[in-house]
């Protein structure tokens, strides 16, 4: 088996340049790389264009490089309660594109897996919809949408081996097994890292071949958004 | 007028045995809370799980288990979990039996409006736009007039559309209604201690009231 593993965030982040395009993974900031957000932060890269379904919160996640000003566009569903973000959007200081979610996870997904384009009904007839290429099938109207790639996907998940083979935990799968295989380069964090053959083959939600690095975080914070309790 | 809590109590009566739901944020969240008991449902959570739960106890908070929301929930025996793509596969495959949202506009003709404020707020459309393209039953939850009393039942909405021709049925503060298939409301129910002449007002799309106008039952 081929060894992804690389010592830490700072390692697997080093060669990002500026301007890049990044996918990083996570709902909210549920399963979010921390870590590697920490190193990007650390690094003062710039210009970056992050695909994400959020773009975490005002002190945390992504909501960090927005502070910093090092991202030039956020590409994501929802902006939510994030008024860093909303405020640098309609400031137009931050370029933005709001895509719907459903469509997001599948252009994502469709560059991963090697298909240009598909036809998707949602957001037909609303903004999301100008110039965009439609055809009828069946009597209704679907639009063409592109798919997504990146320079580099950073996810990630609960476990991981060495292989690169990510098993995700709850809901912090989300979008981070779509991303891993879209990006040229894909770096994993993981909470634990384990030796070949210590996860089940029939359990594994993210296959190694999309896995460039892999390295084991350290100190997760895993803020959450809305406690609740019964 | 009822309050939030009484629309999310109406929607509930909505809920049939054996249906595949998707609750958005907000008051259709705590629709949730009135499902009778004796019907089985399974609520779908668009980032990634089938089989909503009740909101953890304090020992059972855990960071990697949320809402669309974002809110820390819990799992039902016989829980799914998996991926965005997977989760709007359901959605957009026609899947799930019933969607409830929110609603800034709702036009007679049943597009929604729900995502954006140009120039004042931008919340995003997350899965909502997906969500009224594909679902086969729509369910809308709102207040009937804006703060400053503007209908926000209208001929034609006036913000961004999130969906064209998709809402089958609003419960706002003041009734239920129909939206039917050649365009209009038809008023369905009253609030308690609302006359069928303050929905005329407060409704500035074409409503249809046919007869006697019952008033709902929230128990």
């Amino acid at each position: 088996m081929i060894n992804k593993v690389v010592e830490n965030a700072i390692v697997a982040t080093a060669d990002i340049p500026d301007n890049a395009t990044l996918m990083l993974g996570g709902f909210g900031l549920c399963g979010i790389p921390e870590n590697s957000i920490s190193a990007l932060l650390k690094k003062g890269v710039k210009g970056l264009t992050c695909i994400s379904n959020n773009a975490g919160v005002d002190d945390f996640g992504i909501g960090l490089l927005l502070k910093t000003r090092q991202v030039r566009k956020m590409i994501s569903s929802y902006v939510g309660e994030n008024a860093e973000f909303e405020r640098q959007l309609l400031s137009g200081e931050l370029e933005v594109e709001l895509i719907p979610q459903g469509t997001l996870a599948e252009r994502i997904r469709a560059g991963g897996a090697g298909i240009p384009a598909f036809y998707t009904p949602a957001g037909v007839g609303t903004e999301v919809a100008l110039g965009k290429e439609t055809r009828t099938f069946d009597g209704k109207v679907y639009l063409l949408e592109n798919w997504l790639r990146a320079d580099f996907s950073i996810v990630k998940a609960w476990r991981g081996d060495t292989a690169g083979n990510l098993v995700y935990k709850g809901t912090a799968r989300n979008f981070n097994p779509m991303m891993a295989a879209a990006g040229k380069i894909t770096i994993a964090e993981v909470e634990e890292l384990v030796p070949l053959g210590e996860l089940d083959p029939n359990q594994i939600h993210t296959p190694g071949i999309y896995v460039q690095r892999v390295f084991k975080g350290t100190g997760y914070e895993k803020r959450i958004e809305q406690r609740t309790t019964r | 007028m009822i309050d939030k809590t009484g629309i999310a109590k109406r929607i509930a009566q909505e809920v049939r045995d054996g249906m595949y739901i998707n609750l958005g944020i907000g008051i259709p969240t705590l629709v949730a809370n009135y499902i009778p008991k004796n019907l089985n449902v399974v609520l779908q959570s668009e980032n990634g799980l089938l089989g909503i739960g009740p909101f953890p106890t304090e020992e059972q908070v855990d960071p990697d288990l949320i809402n669309a929301g974002k809110q820390t929930i819990t799992m039902m025996p016989g829980s799914a979990l998996f991926s965005s793509a997977e989760s709007f596969a359901m959605i957009r495959g026609g899947h799930v039996d019933l969607t409830i949202l929110g609603a800034m506009e709702v036009s007679e003709k049943g597009d929604i409006a729900n995502w954006k404020v140009p120039g004042k707020m931008v919340k995003g459309m997350g899965g909502a736009m997906d969500l009224v393209a594909s679902a086969k039953n729509i369910i809308v939850a709102m207040q009937h007039c804006s703060k400053d009393g503007a209908s926000k039942l209208l001929t034609t909405c006036t913000l961004p559309l999130t969906g064209l021709q998709c809402v089958k049925k609003i419960v706002s503060d003041m009734a239920v209604l129909d939206v039917l298939p050649e365009g209009g409301f038809k008023l369905l129910e009253r609030a308690p201690g609302v006359s069928v002449d303050q929905i005329k007002n407060a409704t500035a799309g074409k409503l249809v009231v046919e007869g006697e106008i019952p008033e709902m039952k929230i128990i």
